[in-house]
């Protein structure tokens, strides 16, 4: 068994006459948490669904396990999405459902297990995200935070070979943020998994990740250990890890000089 | 002007296939509906609770509309006849109305209005917030799971609808006859019993119904998949299920009516 999980090759998509993706290749190892960071918009979510196969590339290859995703027949594909589990940005819980059936969908839907095994199940996944006392909430009535916890009791619920985390820790306060943190990081320890984690916020992602890829402009610009990337000597990765304001990606939109904008009038 | 009438050609050019690329993402659309219905005879649950959601919770305007039409039309009917003394005319009149005609077409535009637009407002909102999207990386299939159900619950509540407002109106039609307007209660069911066909009248009625139901349900669920998963785009989906719905039913009903009792 190989040790990538995740082979992606010369991929190209783009949406209209936007290019997303020009080129990108990546590797994502089988077991350990990987992060996939870039700017707002490079096409990190895309990325997630080009995995996924929600997407199809304009070319280049996505295996997923061995698999081509875009080759497979819709069969196959569902087949293979059910060792994959996906935590999406909003949850997308499903609103009709308690968070226990919210839960317990996956296995309703895919296995023949009886009532009893199912209910043992889901609150041992719920206890692991710490909301088995929050089982019969609807979702309307969760936090932001809680709600993606759930999501995520959800994603495990069918023991995954991979977890894909589209920007867990955006609009999250401190605690939940935390919170999120420690869960991906132990559940990826617990279950021996592979995790994705698509994310902006530098600090949270390369405190828990493993392997980091940075994207921008549809190519990986790096990759290698969190620490790596800390004393990149690339002025670009150095400006995204750090956070500064000025640099390869500037400050100013460009325009044309200000004292020229101010006197010419119009 | 050259470059002024190019532009409009091209405009022209460039709307009727992004039309046509529609007519054909939602035909496509419709197969995988189709195909999918055979799914919810191991899952009847699924169909149930859509029957109820689309098709009881409609009955109530359905029934106020029924009510209310078959009443005006009895009024209508009985001062336009009582000069020529044919007021016992008005059963049949009201009748005949309602099973060709108002029965099938006003309920599929109030079905339209209410229950189509909840569809399209509904799967258009679940797109939006990603429900569908995580359902398929669930490895489950929403056309199976969350159109099929309601696709087939639309398809057969329309005809149930239709068959109720028509009796609904002849009722209220018969209240203002009979109690109101003192027409003898013999002649005004005695003539529709006479007039009204099986085949020509009612049957024809409910194929009526049956198609109105199939448009308004695959245009209501079709726009609220293909929407733009924003509150802008959701909008107007919504309206372009309604509009869409009721130029369609209006159409259609001419064609079927031309077919079926074209002498």
């Amino acid at each position: 068994m190989s040790d990538i999980l995740v082979k992606i090759r010369d991929l190209h998509f783009s949406r209209g006459n936007r290019k997303i993706f020009d080129g990108l290749s990546m590797d994502i190892p089988r077991q350990g948490i990987t992060a996939i960071m870039g700017p707002s918009g490079t096409g990190k979510t895309t990325l997630l669904k080009l995995m996924g196969g929600q997407l199809r590339p304009d070319s280049g290859s996505v295996e997923v396990d061995g698999l081509n995703v875009h080759q497979l027949s819709t069969k196959k594909l569902f087949e293979l999405r059910k060792r994959m589990g996906m935590l999406f940005q909003s949850g997308a819980l499903l609103t009709d459902l308690t968070v226990f059936e919210n839960v317990a969908y996956p296995l309703r839907e895919h296995t023949q297990l009886n009532d009893a095994m199912i209910r043992h199940l889901v609150l041992l996944k719920l206890n692991a995200v710490g909301l088995r006392g929050a089982a019969e909430m609807s979702p309307s009535e969760l936090s932001g935070g809680m709600a993606r916890r759930v999501a995520l009791a959800r994603a495990i619920a069918l023991d995954p070979m991979m977890v894909m985390y589209d920007e867990p820790f955006t609009g999250q306060d401190p605690i939940s943020m935390g919170v999120l943190v420690s869960l991906i990081s132990e559940l990826n320890s617990a279950l021996n998994i592979c995790s994705i984690v698509v994310s902006h916020d530098v600090p949270e992602t390369m405190s828990i990740a493993d392997h980091v890829h940075i994207i921008s402009a549809g190519k990986v610009i790096e990759s290698g250990s969190p620490a790596s990337l800390e004393n990149s000597e690339s002025a670009w990765t150095h400006q995204f890890v750090h956070g500064d304001a000025d640099g390869p990606v500037p400050f100013h939109y460009p325009a044309k000089p200000l004292l020229d904008d101010l006197y010419t009038g119009s | 002007m050259f470059n002024g009438r190019l532009d409009l050609l091209q405009h022209i050019g460039a709307n009727t296939l992004q039309r046509f690329r529609r007519l054909g993402r939602g035909s496509l659309f419709l197969f995988d509906v189709v195909v999918g219905c055979a799914s919810l005879i191991s899952r009847p649950g699924l169909l149930i609770k859509q029957l109820y959601s689309v098709g009881v919770q409609t009955l109530l305007i359905i029934v106020v509309a029924g009510l209310f039409v078959g009443m005006v039309m009895a009024l209508q009917s009985y001062y336009a006849l009582v000069d020529f003394g044919a007021e016992d005319s008005v059963g049949v009149m009201v009748a005949l109305s309602l099973l060709r005609e108002l029965g099938p077409v006003i309920t599929a535009l109030l079905f339209a209005g209410r229950a189509g637009s909840a569809l399209t407002a509904e799967i258009g909102l679940m797109k939006a917030t990603e429900q569908l999207s995580g359902m398929e990386m669930m490895a489950v299939n929403p056309m199976k799971r969350i159109i099929a159900p309601r696709f087939l619950a639309g398809f057969l509540s329309m005809p149930l609808l239709a068959t109720i407002f028509s009796a609904v109106g002849v009722m209220g039609a018969y209240v203002v006859a009979v109690e109101f307007l003192g027409l003898d209660s013999g002649a005004f069911w005695s003539q529709p019993q006479n007039k009204v066909d099986l085949y020509l009248d009612i049957y024809n009625g409910i194929i009526k119904s049956v198609v109105f139901g199939f448009v308004a349900t695959w245009i209501a669920v079709f726009e609220g998949y293909d929407c733009v998963p924003t509150s802008e785009g959701l909008g107007q989906a919504t309206t372009r299920t309604v509009v869409h719905s009721s130029l369609a039913i209006l159409f259609l009903d001419f064609v079927l009516t031309a077919l079926m009792f074209a002498k």
